[in-house]
Protein backbone atom coordinates (compact mmCIF):
# COMPACT_ATOMS: atom_id res chain seq x y z
CA UNK A 1 0.00 0.00 0.00
CA UNK A 2 1.21 3.24 -0.79
CA UNK A 3 2.30 5.29 2.44
CA UNK A 4 0.16 7.99 3.10
CA UNK A 5 0.80 11.59 1.99
CA UNK A 6 2.19 14.23 4.68
CA UNK A 7 -0.13 16.92 5.96
CA UNK A 8 1.18 19.48 7.20
CA UNK A 9 -1.03 22.29 9.15
CA UNK A 10 0.80 26.14 9.18
CA UNK A 11 -1.24 27.64 12.19
CA UNK A 12 -1.10 29.39 15.10
CA UNK A 13 -2.41 28.32 18.15
CA UNK A 14 -4.61 31.43 19.40
CA UNK A 15 -6.12 31.93 16.19
CA UNK A 16 -9.74 30.93 15.73
CA UNK A 17 -9.35 30.38 11.88
CA UNK A 18 -6.76 27.78 12.91
CA UNK A 19 -8.80 25.88 14.99
CA UNK A 20 -11.37 25.60 12.88
CA UNK A 21 -8.86 23.70 11.05
CA UNK A 22 -7.73 21.46 13.28
CA UNK A 23 -11.31 20.68 14.94
CA UNK A 24 -12.36 19.49 11.38
CA UNK A 25 -8.89 17.67 11.00
CA UNK A 26 -9.66 15.97 14.58
CA UNK A 27 -13.27 15.37 13.46
CA UNK A 28 -11.97 13.01 10.72
CA UNK A 29 -9.21 11.44 12.28
CA UNK A 30 -6.58 12.96 10.03
CA UNK A 31 -2.80 12.58 11.51
CA UNK A 32 -1.13 15.48 10.62
CA UNK A 33 2.06 17.65 11.50
CA UNK A 34 1.29 20.52 13.13
CA UNK A 35 3.78 23.77 12.81
CA UNK A 36 3.60 26.68 15.27
CA UNK A 37 3.95 29.49 13.15
CA UNK A 38 5.56 33.03 14.63
CA UNK A 39 3.70 35.57 13.08
CA UNK A 40 6.32 37.99 13.52
CA UNK A 41 8.81 35.98 11.65
CA UNK A 42 6.70 34.32 9.31
CA UNK A 43 8.35 31.04 7.82
CA UNK A 44 9.73 30.66 4.23
CA UNK A 45 7.06 28.00 3.92
CA UNK A 46 4.36 29.80 5.00
CA UNK A 47 5.13 32.62 2.60
CA UNK A 48 5.81 29.96 0.02
CA UNK A 49 2.41 28.35 0.66
CA UNK A 50 0.74 31.35 0.73
CA UNK A 51 1.84 34.19 -0.93
CA UNK A 52 -1.59 36.27 -1.88
CA UNK A 53 -2.36 36.90 2.19
CA UNK A 54 0.82 35.10 4.13
CA UNK A 55 -1.66 34.40 6.49
CA UNK A 56 -2.32 30.91 8.29
CA UNK A 57 -4.02 28.63 8.58
CA UNK A 58 -2.66 26.76 5.63
CA UNK A 59 -3.23 23.08 4.99
CA UNK A 60 -0.34 21.20 2.94
CA UNK A 61 -1.45 18.09 1.43
CA UNK A 62 1.41 15.78 -1.05
CA UNK A 63 2.97 18.93 -1.34
CA UNK A 64 0.16 21.43 -2.52
CA UNK A 65 -1.03 24.60 -0.06
CA UNK A 66 -5.09 25.52 0.38
CA UNK A 67 -5.51 28.62 1.94
CA UNK A 68 -8.66 30.50 3.63
CA UNK A 69 -9.97 27.96 7.04
CA UNK A 70 -13.40 27.70 5.63
CA UNK A 71 -12.15 26.33 2.02
CA UNK A 72 -9.66 24.44 4.05
CA UNK A 73 -13.19 22.46 5.93
CA UNK A 74 -14.16 22.04 3.07
CA UNK A 75 -11.02 20.44 1.29
CA UNK A 76 -10.89 18.37 4.23
CA UNK A 77 -14.74 17.23 3.84
CA UNK A 78 -14.31 16.49 0.33
CA UNK A 79 -10.72 14.59 0.33
CA UNK A 80 -11.54 12.12 4.05
CA UNK A 81 -14.81 11.09 2.18
CA UNK A 82 -15.17 8.67 4.91
CA UNK A 83 -14.94 10.24 7.87
CA UNK A 84 -17.78 12.08 9.57
CA UNK A 85 -19.55 14.25 6.90
CA UNK A 86 -18.71 17.99 7.54
CA UNK A 87 -21.38 19.34 5.01
CA UNK A 88 -24.93 17.89 4.27
CA UNK A 89 -25.71 15.91 1.00
CA UNK A 90 -28.87 17.92 0.07
CA UNK A 91 -27.81 20.57 -2.25
CA UNK A 92 -29.83 23.08 -0.26
CA UNK A 93 -28.98 22.44 3.49
CA UNK A 94 -25.09 22.88 1.72
CA UNK A 95 -26.41 26.13 0.29
CA UNK A 96 -27.34 27.13 3.67
CA UNK A 97 -24.52 25.63 5.34
CA UNK A 98 -21.92 27.61 3.33
CA UNK A 99 -24.43 31.13 3.49
CA UNK A 100 -23.74 30.81 7.72
CA UNK A 101 -20.46 30.09 7.63
CA UNK A 102 -19.46 33.14 5.73
CA UNK A 103 -22.19 35.09 7.36
CA UNK A 104 -19.98 34.39 10.64
CA UNK A 105 -16.92 35.68 9.02
CA UNK A 106 -18.73 38.73 7.58
CA UNK A 107 -21.18 39.88 9.74
CA UNK A 108 -19.90 38.41 13.63
CA UNK A 109 -16.08 38.83 13.37
CA UNK A 110 -15.89 41.58 11.63
CA UNK A 111 -18.18 43.56 14.19
CA UNK A 112 -17.22 41.92 17.39
CA UNK A 113 -13.51 42.75 16.29
CA UNK A 114 -14.65 46.25 16.02
CA UNK A 115 -16.73 46.54 19.32
CA UNK A 116 -12.98 45.71 20.93
CA UNK A 117 -11.10 48.12 19.17
CA UNK A 118 -12.94 50.86 19.57
CA UNK A 119 -14.72 53.87 21.64
CA UNK A 120 -17.52 55.71 21.80
CA UNK A 121 -19.73 56.13 19.05
CA UNK A 122 -18.03 53.57 16.73
CA UNK A 123 -17.99 51.09 19.42
CA UNK A 124 -21.68 51.36 20.56
CA UNK A 125 -22.60 51.39 16.77
CA UNK A 126 -20.17 47.56 16.88
CA UNK A 127 -22.18 46.72 19.84
CA UNK A 128 -25.65 46.88 18.02
CA UNK A 129 -24.79 45.59 14.78
CA UNK A 130 -23.01 42.43 16.93
CA UNK A 131 -25.74 42.27 19.00
CA UNK A 132 -28.20 41.69 16.03
CA UNK A 133 -25.88 39.33 14.50
CA UNK A 134 -25.90 36.91 17.04
CA UNK A 135 -29.67 37.49 17.33
CA UNK A 136 -29.57 36.13 13.45
CA UNK A 137 -27.69 33.37 14.18
CA UNK A 138 -29.51 31.89 17.15
CA UNK A 139 -32.55 32.58 14.95
CA UNK A 140 -30.64 29.76 12.76
CA UNK A 141 -29.91 27.90 15.16
CA UNK A 142 -33.23 27.61 16.92
CA UNK A 143 -33.44 24.50 19.35
CA UNK A 144 -31.65 22.21 16.75
CA UNK A 145 -28.69 20.74 18.80
CA UNK A 146 -25.92 21.58 16.38
CA UNK A 147 -26.53 24.48 13.49
CA UNK A 148 -26.12 20.96 11.52
CA UNK A 149 -29.06 19.46 12.92
CA UNK A 150 -28.11 16.57 13.90
CA UNK A 151 -24.96 16.57 12.71
CA UNK A 152 -21.80 18.96 13.75
CA UNK A 153 -20.65 20.33 10.72
CA UNK A 154 -19.17 23.79 8.63
CA UNK A 155 -21.51 26.37 10.63
CA UNK A 156 -20.24 24.85 14.11
CA UNK A 157 -16.62 24.91 13.38
CA UNK A 158 -17.10 28.35 11.84
CA UNK A 159 -18.06 29.90 14.91
CA UNK A 160 -17.42 27.59 17.65
CA UNK A 161 -13.79 29.28 18.41
CA UNK A 162 -15.23 32.61 19.28
CA UNK A 163 -17.75 30.85 21.94
CA UNK A 164 -13.64 31.16 23.65
CA UNK A 165 -14.15 34.94 23.23
CA UNK A 166 -17.58 35.06 24.47
CA UNK A 167 -15.91 36.21 28.08
CA UNK A 168 -13.84 39.13 25.99
CA UNK A 169 -17.00 40.48 24.28
CA UNK A 170 -19.05 40.36 27.40
CA UNK A 171 -15.73 42.33 29.10
CA UNK A 172 -15.53 44.74 26.38
CA UNK A 173 -19.57 45.20 25.58
CA UNK A 174 -21.09 45.39 29.17
CA UNK A 175 -23.52 42.42 28.20
CA UNK A 176 -24.35 39.00 29.27
CA UNK A 177 -24.28 36.80 26.19
CA UNK A 178 -25.89 33.81 28.37
CA UNK A 179 -28.76 36.37 29.47
CA UNK A 180 -29.13 37.77 25.78
CA UNK A 181 -28.34 34.35 23.52
CA UNK A 182 -28.98 31.48 26.12
CA UNK A 183 -29.32 28.98 23.30
CA UNK A 184 -25.67 30.35 21.73
CA UNK A 185 -24.14 29.49 24.77
CA UNK A 186 -26.11 25.96 25.78
CA UNK A 187 -24.31 24.94 22.49
CA UNK A 188 -21.53 26.33 22.73
CA UNK A 189 -21.33 23.94 25.78
CA UNK A 190 -22.69 20.78 23.54
CA UNK A 191 -19.96 21.53 21.22
CA UNK A 192 -16.88 21.59 24.18
CA UNK A 193 -18.36 17.99 24.70
CA UNK A 194 -16.41 16.96 21.45
CA UNK A 195 -12.70 16.02 21.85
CA UNK A 196 -11.86 17.61 18.49
CA UNK A 197 -13.33 21.36 20.03
CA UNK A 198 -12.54 21.03 23.48
CA UNK A 199 -8.68 19.81 22.78
CA UNK A 200 -8.17 22.42 19.66
CA UNK A 201 -10.27 25.65 21.84
CA UNK A 202 -8.25 27.63 24.32
CA UNK A 203 -8.94 28.64 27.70
CA UNK A 204 -12.16 31.86 27.60
CA UNK A 205 -9.48 33.47 30.36
CA UNK A 206 -6.38 32.78 27.90
CA UNK A 207 -8.08 34.78 25.27
CA UNK A 208 -9.25 37.16 27.45
CA UNK A 209 -5.44 38.10 28.51
CA UNK A 210 -4.33 37.92 25.07
CA UNK A 211 -6.70 40.35 23.46
CA UNK A 212 -6.97 42.88 26.15
CA UNK A 213 -3.01 43.05 25.49
CA UNK A 214 -3.47 43.22 21.92
CA UNK A 215 -5.86 45.82 22.45
CA UNK A 216 -4.43 47.83 24.69
CA UNK A 217 -1.27 47.94 22.41
CA UNK A 218 -2.41 48.79 19.28
CA UNK A 219 -5.44 50.63 19.99
CA UNK A 220 -4.53 52.24 23.97
CA UNK A 221 -7.77 50.96 25.38
CA UNK A 222 -8.35 49.86 28.64
CA UNK B 1 -34.60 14.66 -9.71
CA UNK B 2 -34.53 17.96 -11.63
CA UNK B 3 -37.16 17.63 -13.34
CA UNK B 4 -40.88 20.17 -13.56
CA UNK B 5 -39.88 22.99 -11.08
CA UNK B 6 -40.44 26.55 -10.17
CA UNK B 7 -37.39 28.40 -10.28
CA UNK B 8 -37.10 32.41 -10.28
CA UNK B 9 -34.55 34.47 -10.19
CA UNK B 10 -34.41 38.07 -8.46
CA UNK B 11 -32.00 39.96 -9.63
CA UNK B 12 -31.43 43.34 -12.32
CA UNK B 13 -29.46 43.35 -15.36
CA UNK B 14 -26.16 45.87 -14.45
CA UNK B 15 -26.11 43.18 -11.17
CA UNK B 16 -22.06 41.27 -11.45
CA UNK B 17 -23.11 39.38 -8.65
CA UNK B 18 -27.03 38.37 -10.70
CA UNK B 19 -25.06 37.88 -13.75
CA UNK B 20 -22.93 35.01 -12.46
CA UNK B 21 -26.34 33.27 -11.25
CA UNK B 22 -27.64 33.68 -14.98
CA UNK B 23 -24.79 32.25 -16.63
CA UNK B 24 -24.76 29.02 -14.58
CA UNK B 25 -28.32 28.51 -15.41
CA UNK B 26 -27.31 28.68 -19.29
CA UNK B 27 -24.45 26.59 -18.89
CA UNK B 28 -26.75 24.24 -17.65
CA UNK B 29 -29.99 24.84 -19.67
CA UNK B 30 -31.96 25.60 -16.71
CA UNK B 31 -35.51 27.80 -17.91
CA UNK B 32 -36.38 30.38 -14.97
CA UNK B 33 -38.24 33.40 -14.55
CA UNK B 34 -36.23 36.62 -13.79
CA UNK B 35 -37.68 39.34 -11.41
CA UNK B 36 -36.08 42.75 -12.29
CA UNK B 37 -35.64 44.91 -8.86
CA UNK B 38 -35.32 48.16 -9.84
CA UNK B 39 -32.74 50.59 -8.56
CA UNK B 40 -33.23 51.79 -4.94
CA UNK B 41 -36.26 49.82 -4.36
CA UNK B 42 -36.71 46.08 -2.61
CA UNK B 43 -39.65 44.09 -3.33
CA UNK B 44 -41.68 42.15 -0.60
CA UNK B 45 -40.23 38.94 -1.84
CA UNK B 46 -36.32 40.11 -1.56
CA UNK B 47 -36.98 41.26 1.70
CA UNK B 48 -39.02 38.01 2.39
CA UNK B 49 -35.97 35.87 0.55
CA UNK B 50 -33.12 37.23 1.96
CA UNK B 51 -33.85 39.18 5.34
CA UNK B 52 -30.20 38.72 6.04
CA UNK B 53 -28.77 40.83 3.54
CA UNK B 54 -31.51 42.08 1.71
CA UNK B 55 -29.84 41.95 -1.47
CA UNK B 56 -30.05 40.58 -5.05
CA UNK B 57 -29.62 37.54 -6.41
CA UNK B 58 -31.55 35.65 -4.89
CA UNK B 59 -32.78 32.08 -6.62
CA UNK B 60 -35.64 30.63 -5.80
CA UNK B 61 -36.34 26.72 -5.97
CA UNK B 62 -39.37 25.36 -5.23
CA UNK B 63 -40.38 28.39 -2.77
CA UNK B 64 -36.70 27.74 -1.05
CA UNK B 65 -34.54 31.55 -1.25
CA UNK B 66 -30.56 30.57 -1.94
CA UNK B 67 -28.89 33.82 -1.41
CA UNK B 68 -25.21 35.12 -1.86
CA UNK B 69 -24.06 34.76 -5.88
CA UNK B 70 -21.17 31.97 -5.27
CA UNK B 71 -23.24 29.70 -3.31
CA UNK B 72 -25.63 30.27 -5.89
CA UNK B 73 -23.81 29.34 -8.42
CA UNK B 74 -22.35 26.06 -6.16
CA UNK B 75 -25.97 25.13 -5.82
CA UNK B 76 -26.85 25.39 -9.13
CA UNK B 77 -23.97 23.40 -10.07
CA UNK B 78 -25.05 20.28 -7.69
CA UNK B 79 -28.55 20.40 -8.08
CA UNK B 80 -28.17 20.43 -12.10
CA UNK B 81 -25.14 17.90 -11.92
CA UNK B 82 -26.01 15.96 -15.11
CA UNK B 83 -27.60 18.89 -16.85
CA UNK B 84 -24.14 20.44 -18.12
CA UNK B 85 -20.18 21.02 -18.14
CA UNK B 86 -19.41 20.93 -14.27
CA UNK B 87 -18.92 24.42 -12.92
CA UNK B 88 -16.71 23.49 -10.19
CA UNK B 89 -13.83 21.10 -11.04
CA UNK B 90 -14.05 17.67 -10.32
CA UNK B 91 -10.72 17.19 -8.03
CA UNK B 92 -11.25 18.67 -4.66
CA UNK B 93 -7.89 20.87 -4.81
CA UNK B 94 -8.60 22.43 -8.09
CA UNK B 95 -12.06 23.20 -6.15
CA UNK B 96 -10.18 24.55 -3.20
CA UNK B 97 -8.01 26.34 -5.32
CA UNK B 98 -10.89 28.06 -7.54
CA UNK B 99 -12.84 28.89 -4.34
CA UNK B 100 -9.94 30.91 -3.23
CA UNK B 101 -10.09 32.96 -6.43
CA UNK B 102 -13.11 33.17 -6.37
CA UNK B 103 -12.91 34.81 -2.79
CA UNK B 104 -9.98 36.95 -3.59
CA UNK B 105 -11.92 38.23 -6.32
CA UNK B 106 -15.10 39.32 -4.28
CA UNK B 107 -13.33 40.43 -1.24
CA UNK B 108 -10.10 41.72 -2.33
CA UNK B 109 -10.05 43.00 -5.91
CA UNK B 110 -13.78 43.50 -6.38
CA UNK B 111 -13.89 46.35 -3.75
CA UNK B 112 -10.80 48.87 -5.30
CA UNK B 113 -12.79 48.48 -8.62
CA UNK B 114 -15.64 50.16 -7.12
CA UNK B 115 -13.77 52.08 -5.34
CA UNK B 116 -13.08 53.81 -8.71
CA UNK B 117 -16.47 53.47 -10.19
CA UNK B 118 -17.63 55.52 -7.25
CA UNK B 119 -14.77 57.83 -6.67
CA UNK B 120 -15.81 61.50 -6.99
CA UNK B 121 -12.86 63.64 -8.86
CA UNK B 122 -10.11 62.32 -6.49
CA UNK B 123 -7.32 61.53 -8.80
CA UNK B 124 -5.12 60.12 -6.18
CA UNK B 125 -7.16 57.95 -4.61
CA UNK B 126 -8.62 56.66 -8.08
CA UNK B 127 -4.54 56.24 -9.56
CA UNK B 128 -3.96 54.23 -6.24
CA UNK B 129 -6.92 52.03 -6.74
CA UNK B 130 -6.68 51.31 -9.95
CA UNK B 131 -2.59 50.17 -9.91
CA UNK B 132 -4.01 47.76 -6.98
CA UNK B 133 -6.88 47.00 -9.81
CA UNK B 134 -4.15 45.88 -12.20
CA UNK B 135 -1.67 43.93 -9.97
CA UNK B 136 -5.07 42.00 -9.00
CA UNK B 137 -4.93 41.24 -12.44
CA UNK B 138 -1.67 40.33 -12.70
CA UNK B 139 -2.19 37.86 -10.20
CA UNK B 140 -4.97 36.72 -12.37
CA UNK B 141 -3.10 36.31 -15.04
CA UNK B 142 -0.85 33.88 -13.16
CA UNK B 143 -3.60 31.78 -11.81
CA UNK B 144 -5.21 31.57 -15.48
CA UNK B 145 -1.82 30.20 -16.55
CA UNK B 146 -1.87 27.41 -13.98
CA UNK B 147 -5.48 26.52 -13.49
CA UNK B 148 -6.34 26.80 -17.69
CA UNK B 149 -3.63 24.64 -18.61
CA UNK B 150 -3.49 25.70 -22.01
CA UNK B 151 -7.12 25.77 -22.73
CA UNK B 152 -9.75 28.10 -23.47
CA UNK B 153 -11.10 29.09 -19.72
CA UNK B 154 -9.98 28.96 -15.61
CA UNK B 155 -12.28 25.72 -16.15
CA UNK B 156 -10.26 24.54 -19.02
CA UNK B 157 -12.22 23.62 -22.31
CA UNK B 158 -15.77 25.27 -20.61
CA UNK B 159 -16.49 28.09 -18.51
CA UNK B 160 -16.38 27.43 -14.68
CA UNK B 161 -16.30 28.97 -11.37
CA UNK B 162 -13.51 31.20 -11.66
CA UNK B 163 -14.82 32.81 -15.58
CA UNK B 164 -17.86 33.05 -13.77
CA UNK B 165 -16.45 34.69 -10.87
CA UNK B 166 -14.04 36.91 -12.53
CA UNK B 167 -16.14 37.46 -16.20
CA UNK B 168 -19.36 39.03 -14.63
CA UNK B 169 -16.93 42.03 -13.83
CA UNK B 170 -15.67 42.83 -17.39
CA UNK B 171 -18.48 44.96 -17.97
CA UNK B 172 -17.64 46.89 -15.26
CA UNK B 173 -13.92 47.39 -15.54
CA UNK B 174 -14.58 48.88 -18.72
CA UNK B 175 -17.18 51.29 -17.33
CA UNK B 176 -14.47 52.12 -14.97
CA UNK B 177 -11.90 52.72 -17.27
CA UNK B 178 -14.38 55.61 -18.97
CA UNK B 179 -15.82 56.78 -15.93
CA UNK B 180 -12.72 57.55 -14.12
CA UNK B 181 -10.09 57.94 -17.27
CA UNK B 182 -7.94 55.34 -15.89
CA UNK B 183 -6.28 51.83 -18.30
CA UNK B 184 -7.23 48.81 -16.53
CA UNK B 185 -7.26 46.45 -19.16
CA UNK B 186 -3.30 46.11 -21.08
CA UNK B 187 -2.95 43.82 -23.20
CA UNK B 188 1.13 43.95 -22.45
CA UNK B 189 0.61 43.35 -18.88
CA UNK B 190 -2.33 40.74 -19.14
CA UNK B 191 -2.30 39.24 -22.47
CA UNK B 192 -3.71 36.06 -21.68
CA UNK B 193 -6.96 37.68 -19.45
CA UNK B 194 -7.25 39.31 -22.07
CA UNK B 195 -7.81 36.37 -24.85
CA UNK B 196 -9.73 34.99 -21.95
CA UNK B 197 -12.20 37.95 -21.79
CA UNK B 198 -12.64 37.84 -25.14
CA UNK B 199 -13.76 34.35 -25.17
CA UNK B 200 -15.62 34.45 -21.90
CA UNK B 201 -17.71 37.52 -23.61
CA UNK B 202 -18.32 35.10 -26.54
CA UNK B 203 -19.89 31.87 -24.97
CA UNK B 204 -23.11 30.94 -25.77
CA UNK B 205 -23.90 30.74 -22.23
CA UNK B 206 -22.38 34.50 -21.29
CA UNK B 207 -22.82 36.69 -24.87
CA UNK B 208 -26.71 37.62 -24.23
CA UNK B 209 -26.17 38.42 -20.55
CA UNK B 210 -22.68 41.26 -20.92
CA UNK B 211 -24.62 44.58 -20.21
CA UNK B 212 -23.69 47.38 -22.55
CA UNK B 213 -20.96 49.32 -21.48
CA UNK B 214 -22.70 53.04 -22.00
CA UNK B 215 -25.69 51.81 -20.01
CA UNK B 216 -23.29 50.59 -17.04
CA UNK B 217 -22.03 53.87 -17.25
CA UNK B 218 -25.11 55.59 -16.62
CA UNK B 219 -26.44 53.49 -13.79
CA UNK B 220 -23.21 53.66 -12.18
CA UNK B 221 -23.40 57.26 -12.68
CA UNK B 222 -26.81 57.07 -11.17
CA UNK B 223 -25.18 54.71 -7.96
CA UNK B 224 -22.52 57.34 -7.44
CA UNK B 225 -24.40 60.57 -7.31
CA UNK B 226 -27.08 58.26 -4.49
CA UNK B 227 -24.58 57.23 -2.36
CA UNK B 228 -22.67 60.52 -2.41
CA UNK B 229 -26.25 62.17 -1.60
CA UNK B 230 -26.21 59.47 1.07
CA UNK B 231 -23.37 60.50 2.58
CA UNK B 232 -24.11 64.10 2.96
CA UNK B 233 -27.63 64.05 4.30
Amino acid sequence: MAPEKAVVLLDERVSPFGQRVRIALAEKGVEHEYREEDLTNKSPLLLKSNPVYKKIPVLIYDGKPISESLIIVQYIDDVWVHGTPLLPTDPYERANARFWAYFVDKKIYDCGARMLKYTGEAHEEAKEEFMENLKLLEGELQDKTYFGGENFGLVDMAFVPFTTWFYTFEFYGNFSIEKEFPKLVAWGKRCMERESVSKSLQDPLEVYELLAYLIKKKYGKV
Amino acid sequence: MAGDQELKLLGSWASPFVIRARIALNLKGVGYEFLEEGLGTKSELLLKSNPVYKQIPVLIHNGKPICESMIIVQYIDEVWAAAGPSILPSDPYDRAIARFWAVYIDDKWFPLLWKIIIAKADDEETAEAAEQVIAGLQLLEEAFEKCSKGKDFFGGKSVGCIDIALGCYFGWVKAAEKMAGVKLLDKEKIPLLMGWAERFCSADAVKELMPEVDKLIEHGKMVRARLNAAATN
